[in-house]
């Protein structure tokens, strides 16, 4: 088992902002370097990869992950020599061929045909090969009625179809494949995978980047975590991919913080006479302790202050709990659990014990307010607190609000 | 070099398709066909003529044959060398999908659209060469000397072609420069004329490397005589280093062509 890929302390530069590229710009500028010795460039420069170092071995499928602007797509740039790296060393052993923008060789003038010969050659393929592989790429595309037609008569999806099947067509040592499997219907993303699990039999490598989180899990065995250019986790799937909701969730609550800290100055400017002000809220798990993040199996109990500038008769208070996507995963209401709270004034506290939820791994938000006696009229509403619920280990998210403490059996 | 040189010989196919591509979108888009191919000769060559009644007049000899034929036969490698200057300069701008996103040697684009045109220049060669027959200009044994001077004159407008072509992709507006010394260049260029028709000066217009190949196939196609060899050399070398500087240019470049695009 050889090393295919390896990636030694690379680090690579960009610019910021608007580039010279005129002739008209570059001569000012020149007279203006030689006068004063400093680049003021420099400061709009900076590093989209830093010091990035790892080793692939053949056979292997490793995938690449991290949020926006972690160095993804550079580092598939870097390996598909489009670009090279400022400092550092790297090493391709083998055939490579990359699933990115598959359609970029298209010319819409000429015929799907054509585009499939110069499409191959400009990925490295000789005329004979595809000569031999025409007809096995026009079946896989499934778009072999059409293959005389020019392309820019082609529906994108039929495009995309067609620049997938002839790179898949390359038996590549090592393929680069960067989001492109959600191209087409689900047949053919069941044709793709099928494809790529023939390419990984046959001993190819195949680097995958995806924010596809079941994807990477049914497919690759290794995941490189990447944040702000630098590798954050190189691991077992398994364990890096909890690092990455990490991270994405950790972005995901500052948004939704910094939402709720501008919505709700506006509330409070629009309410002028506030009977109640709910100015506290404590997040609890089964033990009392305030925790960061917690388990779908937590028990979650809730200590809600708050202060009522009059007396209020029998007031309903309400709990909802909002994903980050805004859907409404559950409520929970005094009233409906047949808890009657006489009356409030001035401070006074109320503890609810959510249980259990079994909420699935997210961001969530507490939407709690105070309602008179009929629910028609909201006193107070306040939504500033955020509950982070984490995925367990192991779990695939589904997307799906719940996870019920299920139990399977075979007869 | 040799390394580069490789690169180019192991993609040749890609070569061959997009210089396939080139020609087939040529002559798909344009409803004339083939004639596009000696559309502009012919009116270079109408421009020519109108210029050269005009030096008549003046001097007060009459136009001949020979006159008329020399500027058909030169004007043909001219628009061949303008037409393959004026496409390979924007090959790698005009391609940037390409450039960003897959490896190729890009010394394919620029050399495909040289070699799009030169397939345009065979097909005006083909018709001049029935026109030259018909018109009983001859031909004599120096016109083994046309496939050199031919060759020098492709490795040239190559050397231009992809030394231009990297230049454009880091400077933008060099396009435009480029097109206006184009559009000009046919009056520094002894195209219309001879170069003994402006006297001392004639020195100037042959340093023009094609300035003296124009001169040495007017000589073995129309005047069947030997060529300058003084100049033809001069030429020649100035063509083979035009294009080791131009390949190495762009080589040197390369890596640098992602990212700048």
């Amino acid at each position: 088992m050889g090393i295919a890929i390896e990636f030694n302390d690379v680090w690579k530069k960009f610019r910021r902002g608007e580039k010279r590229n005129s002739l008209r710009d570059a001569v000012p500028y020149l007279f203006k370097k030689i006068s004063q010795k400093n680049d003021s460039l420099e400061s709009k420069e900076f590093w989209a990869v830093q010091g990035v170092s790892f080793d692939i071995a053949k056979g292997d499928v490793v995938g690449i992950m991290g949020p926006n602007g972690a160095g993804k797509s550079t580092i598939l740039k870097l390996l598909s020599q489009i670009i090279i790296p400022n400092k550092g060393e790297m090493k391709i052993n083998g055939k490579l061929s990359a699933l990115i923008e598959v359609t970029a060789g298209f010319h819409s003038d000429l015929t799907g045909r054509e585009n499939v010969y110069l499409n191959g050659t400009i990925l490295g393929m000789k005329k004979r090969e595809i000569d031999k592989k025409f007809d096995a790429i026009a079946e896989f595309s499934g778009v072999s009625e059409f293959i005389d037609t020019p392309v820019k008569r082609y529906s994108s999806g039929m495009c995309s179809r067609l620049g997938f099947s002839v790179a898949a067509h390359m038996d590549p040592d090592i393929l680069l494949v960067d989001e492109v499997l959600s191209v087409g219907d689900i047949s053919f993303q069941a044709k793709c995978a099928q494809k790529m699990r023939e390419l990984l039999k046959s001993g190819s490598t195949i680097v995958l980047v995806s924010h596809h989180l079941s994807l990477i899990q049914s497919l690759c065995k290794r995941v490189i975590l990447l944040n702000r250019g630098e590798v954050l986790k190189d691991g077992l799937t398994d364990e890096v991919i909890p690092y990455y909701e990490n991270l994405v969730f950790k972005s995901q609550e500052e948004d939704l913080k910094k939402k709720i800290t501008s919505s709700s100055n506006y509330k409070v400017r629009v309410k002028a006479d506030i009977a109640v002000e709910i100015s506290g809220c404590q997040i609890t798990d089964g033990q009392k302790k305030q925790k960061n993040t917690y388990h779908s199996l937590d028990e979650i109990n809730l200590k809600l202050e708050y202060t009522a500038q009059k007396k209020i008769d029998q007031p309903v208070f309400c709990i909802e709990i909002i994903r980050a996507d805004g859907v409404l995963c559950c409520t929970s209401r005094t009233k409906d659990t047949g808890f009657v709270i006489p009356y409030i004034e001035g401070k006074g506290r109320i503890d609810v014990n959510l249980r259990a939820m079994n909420l699935g791994p997210g961001i969530y938000m507490l939407k709690i307010s105070v309602w008179d006696k009929d629910l028609i009229h909201p006193f107070a509403v306040r939504h500033s607190d955020v509950l982070r619920i984490e995925a367990e280990r192991g779990y695939i998210d589904s997307g799906a609000v719940f996870i019920p403490q299920s139990q399977w059996n075979q007869e | 070099m040799k390394q580069i040189l490789e690169q180019i010989l192991k993609y040749r196919d890609l070569l061959f398709m997009l210089t396939l591509r080139d020609i087939k979108i040529r002559y798909k888009q344009a409803v004339m066909g083939f004639l596009w191919a000696i559309f502009m000769p012919m009116v270079a060559v109408a421009s020519g003529l109108l210029i050269k009644k005009a030096m008549s007049v003046v001097s007060g000899k009459p136009m001949d044959l020979a006159s008329v034929v020399s500027i058909s036969v030169k004007v043909l490698p001219w628009t061949f060398f303008v037409s393959a200057i004026k496409f390979s300069v924007q090959t790698l701008v005009g391609n940037s999908n390409l450039v960003t996103k897959i490896y190729f040697p890009r010394v394919v684009l620029p050399l495909s659209s040289i070699l799009a045109c030169l397939f345009d220049f065979g097909i005006a060669i083909l018709v001049l060469s029935v026109l030259l027959i018909i018109a009983k200009i001859g031909i004599s044994v120096y016109i083994l000397w046309l496939p050199i001077v031919l060759f020098l004159l492709v490795l040239f407008t190559a050397g231009t072609g992809i030394l231009l072509a990297s230049i454009n992709l880091f400077l933008r507006d060099v396009k435009y420069i480029v097109e206006v010394i184009l559009m000009f260049g046919i009056f520094f260029t002894p195209v219309f004329y001879d170069a003994s028709s402006v006297g001392e000066w004639k020195i100037f217009l042959l340093l023009n490397p094609i300035g003296s190949l124009l001169e040495s196939i007017n000589r073995v196609v129309v005047l069947h005589q030997m060529p300058d060899l003084f100049w033809l050399t001069y030429a020649g070398f100035c063509s083979v280093v035009i294009f080791f500087l131009g390949i190495i240019i762009f080589h040197r470049q390369e890596p640098y062509f992602a990212e700048n695009i």
